[in-house]
């Protein structure tokens, strides 16, 4: 699969310059590129196989897909790393995301500098967390990244009320929704603060029969 | 409580915690846990804020003695589990791999190997995953319509395995040995009649001039030409096959099938559902924390249409509401006076009453159905249609039975006054009960005709009307079977694809009030488990059942998958995917049970019919055990012998029940030491609050205390203004006792 992927896009860059194409003393040069470009690659996806839960075949794919994101910003091979960030409002209109009331959330709390903006590798990281091989510790952290909108480490009553609100698309009346929030609250806080620290998310998620089949993107 | 929840009072800037919360253990442990999203920005706020040097010092500090506590922390736990981003997940690999170049060849050797099994373990396990059957129409239906439905989709997957599987064991053990007897140099030894009454099997192959559709009534019903194949217990009239080498004891291996098949499906049923029942009988947590469940896991993320995230949003929000219900309810039952109590338990004892004399009445229909049938088969054909009509009339009454029964029950039950949730489980036990009961009248009524002669029956069982009372039994079986297919097939063509053609085209009333086409996941789940049912009753009887078994849920997985992604909507009443799974399994295992009631008693109690079959010789198919047993050598006789004595089995009941009350007791230990921990935890959290309150006013009246050192306070000034940069910077405050 590397071999293949590596070797079209080598034809594709020879392609472009006529100039490759025509010269034969240039051949054995073309024939080093390709070895290296295949090797760099094989290095790369072994790299990123250990650090998620995807295979050789799925990170290539998954490079595909981040390159239709933006063709003209990355590279189409998959050598080096470019410092290439495709910003949050193409990435959240993936199909996979476009639906889902949390896809600001997610890409934000996956994202380095927390504005949205993802490389390769961050776009990797997130699949791989919300694909349905990641473990469910690993999972009820970055859940609760995601729910937590103000960024304060603590789900308190303002966290709920956003979640619930882009949940119901705000069709639930105020009064319902202040119930359900402090209905949720008093059934997981186990300090008695009044809000949910990520222990008490955590003990909570433990106890939560479908978070590991619903928390999952399949891509 | 004010001057408590003073130091949580969020701001909108940034939370104003206490800086020594910052530096409890707890948080830090959180800390190594998490990457926080937006400690770069942090750092950068705060640097600015102060003279580079001091923070620059301090956060080298913190970042050398934060990367010691990952390493240690982390060591054991592969990189990709950590919840890091990936530039620190590939240093951290950097690391392990410069760590494994320094040690010796052994460890270093060791680790590579661990690391390639789990490589070579991760590639075989995407291989399996790659030949699972129908993945990818799963994927679509999961993204299309939720987790729930989901489930029912990859329980009928299971189911088609399941029947392979026990047709792979029955041609294996019975057909093969039969088929191969000829090309491997073996004889089979057949039974030779003897002149008794009792072995007088009139031939039922059509003879004469036959009509043609003579040949499709008997392709329907199992009839005729069918009756002298593979398809049928008749036709198996082997006492054994012998090979030059050995001999193999047909009767005994017909047998050890049927028993295999059975313990197989069990196992496998009870393998697949260990993981939900653990969840849905030791931890009954759904009463404890719906709402949570409903808001972080409510969402599937799988979804990608827009039509079923709006379907999905509405059907949260009806969960919602309805939870909010639920409270409500429970509310006004705990307000019941003593009166309402009486009236209501009087108004549900008349319900149940009547549910039961609806139930009798559905069951009196049945076996009067079946015997109509069956006087109506002895006689001679008559009218094509109206023959086969007779043929099926069980089938068509129970199924009109299944159809009729649940739209009564869920009449009747929103008049007994219970909770939403209760009515649901409670009218889909009633559907249930009458769905695999149906089949055991059917039965019963049955072998009541087999067994009840004029005068007393000299061979066990009425010899002249049935012959061969098995293969009549796997005819029932099969045409049961067929009319399921039949009706699963017609009412997806009549019924479905019209109601979709109606609400679409057509604006009248009637359309709006019929509304569109739900997928109702419970009635079809019934009806697959009643399908599985009636193929684990009948493969004694039939043995290619399974196989048509196979081919037919493989057919209903495409008619079933086409209906929904043309004609349904997801239903408003959600089914959760884990407790389905569950309930799914809990419902296949009372199906198996009640499958194994008639097949033990009829291999055990029923004489087997002296004029075909495997067991000719034997008084009843059990018998064909004893007598291998006898040919066994000595030992292990009296092993067998003692295995199967009372002292055994009394003494292993007992060792059970021991066992079990031993477990009962240790999960209700466990419960009640987690209900203490939890008590334990809260007032450990109000023990913390408190401690910091004094804390901090403590500091607060020291630092107020030396103002006269202008320097201290300028400090104390800027560790304040600190505080607004948020929690993740690990800044101890410079005169706070704990710095290192």
């Amino acid at each position: 699969m590397a071999t293949s992927h590596a070797s079209v896009s080598s034809h594709a860059k020879a392609a472009h310059n006529p100039k490759l194409q025509d010269s034969r003393c240039l051949s054995p040069l073309l024939e080093w590129m390709k070895h290296h470009i295949e090797h760099q690659t094989a290095l790369e996806t072994t790299i990123l196989k250990d650090c998620t839960y995807f295979t050789r075949k799925e990170i290539l794919r998954l490079h595909g897909r981040y390159h239709e994101l933006a063709p003209h910003l990355v590279p189409m091979d998959y050598t080096n790393e470019p410092d290439v960030k495709v910003p949050l409002a193409l990435i959240v209109n993936m199909p996979e995301l476009k639906e889902n009331p949390f896809r600001n959330r997610i890409v934000e709390s996956f994202s380095e500098d927390g504005m949205g903006n993802l490389s390769f590798n961050d776009f990797v990281d997130m699949f791989s967390v919300l694909s349905e091989m990641a473990p469910r510790e690993l999972k009820a952290i970055y859940a609760f990244k995601i729910y937590d909108f103000n960024v304060d480490n603590f789900l308190c009553k303002e966290d709920l009320e956003k979640t619930l609100n882009r949940l119901t698309k705000e069709e639930l009346t105020p009064e319902e929704v202040v119930l359900v929030c402090e209905k949720s609250i008093e059934e997981s806080d186990l300090d008695g603060d009044n809000k949910l620290s990520f222990a008490d998310f955590e003990n909570m998620i433990s106890r939560a029969p479908e978070f590991l089949s619903t928390f999952h993107i399949r891509i | 409580m004010d001057s408590v929840d003073a130091v949580f009072l969020p701001d909108r800037r940034g939370p104003a915690c206490n800086p020594l919360l910052d530096q409890l253990p707890s948080y830090q442990s959180l800390l190594y846990r998490r990457k926080p999203s937006h400690e770069g920005s942090t750092k950068r706020r705060s640097s600015s804020q102060r003279g580079g040097r001091f923070g620059s010092l301090s956060n080298k500090w913190t970042s050398a003695r934060a990367e010691n506590k990952q390493k240690s922390a982390t060591l054991q736990r592969p990189v990709r589990e950590q919840p890091k981003t990936m530039e620190e997940k590939r240093r951290d690999r950097e690391q392990r791999r410069e760590q494994d170049r320094r040690l010796g060849g052994w460890s270093q050797w060791q680790r590579s190997m661990r690391r390639s099994l789990r490589r070579m373990r991760d590639d075989g396990l995407d291989l399996l995953r790659g030949l699972e059957l129908w993945r990818g129409d799963i994927h679509v239906i999961e993204g299309m319509f939720g987790t729930g439905i989901l489930s029912y989709f990859s329980f009928l997957r299971f189911l088609v395995l399941l029947n392979f599987i026990m047709f792979l064991l029955m041609f294996g053990f019975v057909m093969l040995p039969i088929i191969m007897a000829p090309s491997a140099s073996g004889n089979v030894t057949s039974y030779i009649s003897n002149s008794s009454q009792c072995s007088d099997y009139p031939s039922s192959s059509r003879q004469g001039l036959v009509v043609f559709h003579q040949y499709i009534a008997d392709l329907l019903s199992g009839t005729g030409f069918l009756e002298q194949t593979y398809l049928f217990y008749g036709y198996y009239r082997v006492g054994g096959v012998h090979f030059p080498r050995f001999s193999y004891n047909l009767p005994l291996a017909y047998l050890l099938v049927t028993a295999a098949y059975l313990l197989l499906s069990l196992v496998w049923i009870v393998k697949r559902s260990a993981a939900g029942f653990k969840q849905n009988l030791i931890q009954d947590e759904d009463r404890f924390q719906s709402f949570c469940n409903k808001i972080f896991s409510g969402w599937d993320f799988c979804i990608t249409n827009e039509n079923a995230s709006r379907l999905k949003r509405s059907s949260l929000l009806y969960e919602l509401k309805t939870d909010l219900e639920e409270e409500r309810i429970k509310q006004k039952i705990a307000d019941r006076t003593r009166k309402d109590k009486c009236r209501i338990f009087a108004l549900r004892v008349v319900l149940n009453v009547f549910v039961i004399a609806v139930l009798a009445g559905c069951f009196y229909c049945i076996y009067r159905a079946t015997i109509f049938s069956q006087e109506a088969q002895m006689k001679s054909p008559t009218n094509f249609i109206m023959d086969l009509i007779f043929e099926y009339l069980p089938s068509i009454v129970i199924t009109m039975a299944n159809f009729l029964t649940p739209q009564v029950f869920s009449l009747i039950v929103q008049f007994e006054d219970y909770s939403p949730a209760f009515e649901i489980r409670f009218t889909l036990m009633r559907c249930v009960f009458m769905r695999l009961a149906s089949i055991g009248v059917l039965l019963f009524s049955l072998w009541s005709q087999i067994t009840s002669c004029e005068g007393s029956c000299p061979c066990g069982y009425n010899h002249k009307l049935y012959p061969c009372w098995e293969t009549r039994v796997g005819q029932e079986m099969y045409k049961l079977m067929i009319f399921d297919f039949i009706i699963i097939g017609a009412v997806t063509v009549f019924v479905e694809f019209p109601r979709k053609i109606i609400y679409n085209y057509c604006p009248c009333g009637l359309a709006k009030w019929w509304g569109q086409q739900e997928f109702a996941i419970p009635q079809n789940v019934l009806e697959i488990v009643y399908g599985q049912t009636i193929c684990w009753i009948g493969t004694f009887y039939c043995p290619l059942l399974p196989a048509i078994s196979t081919i037919k849920f493989f057919i209903v997985f495409y008619i079933k998958k086409v209906s929904l992604v043309n004609n349904c909507r997801p239903a408003t009443r959600p089914f959760r995917a884990s407790s389905s799974n569950f309930f799914f399994l809990v419902v296949l295992l009372i199906g198996l049970a009640l499958a194994c009631v008639p097949v033990l008693v009829s291999i055990a109690q029923i004489p087997s019919s002296q004029a075909c079959g495997p067991f000719i010789y034997y008084k009843t198919s059990w018998n064909v055990v004893p007598e291998a047993v006898k040919a066994l050598p000595v030992g292990l006789r009296t092993f067998l012998y003692a295995l199967a004595s009372e002292p055994f089995a009394v003494s292993l009941f007992v060792i059970t029940c021991l066992a079990m009350f031993y477990v009962i007791a240790l999960a209700g230990a466990h419960k009640q030491v987690i209900n203490q921990l939890r008590e334990q935890l809260a007032m450990e959290g109000r023990d913390k609050r408190f401690l910091i309150q004094k804390l901090s006013y403590a500091q607060k009246r020291a630092s107020a205390g030396h103002s006269s050192s202008s320097a201290r306070s300028n400090r104390f000034q800027s560790t304040q203004s600190r505080e607004n940069s948020g929690v993740f910077l690990v800044q101890p405050a410079p005169d706070s006792a704990t710095q290192v």
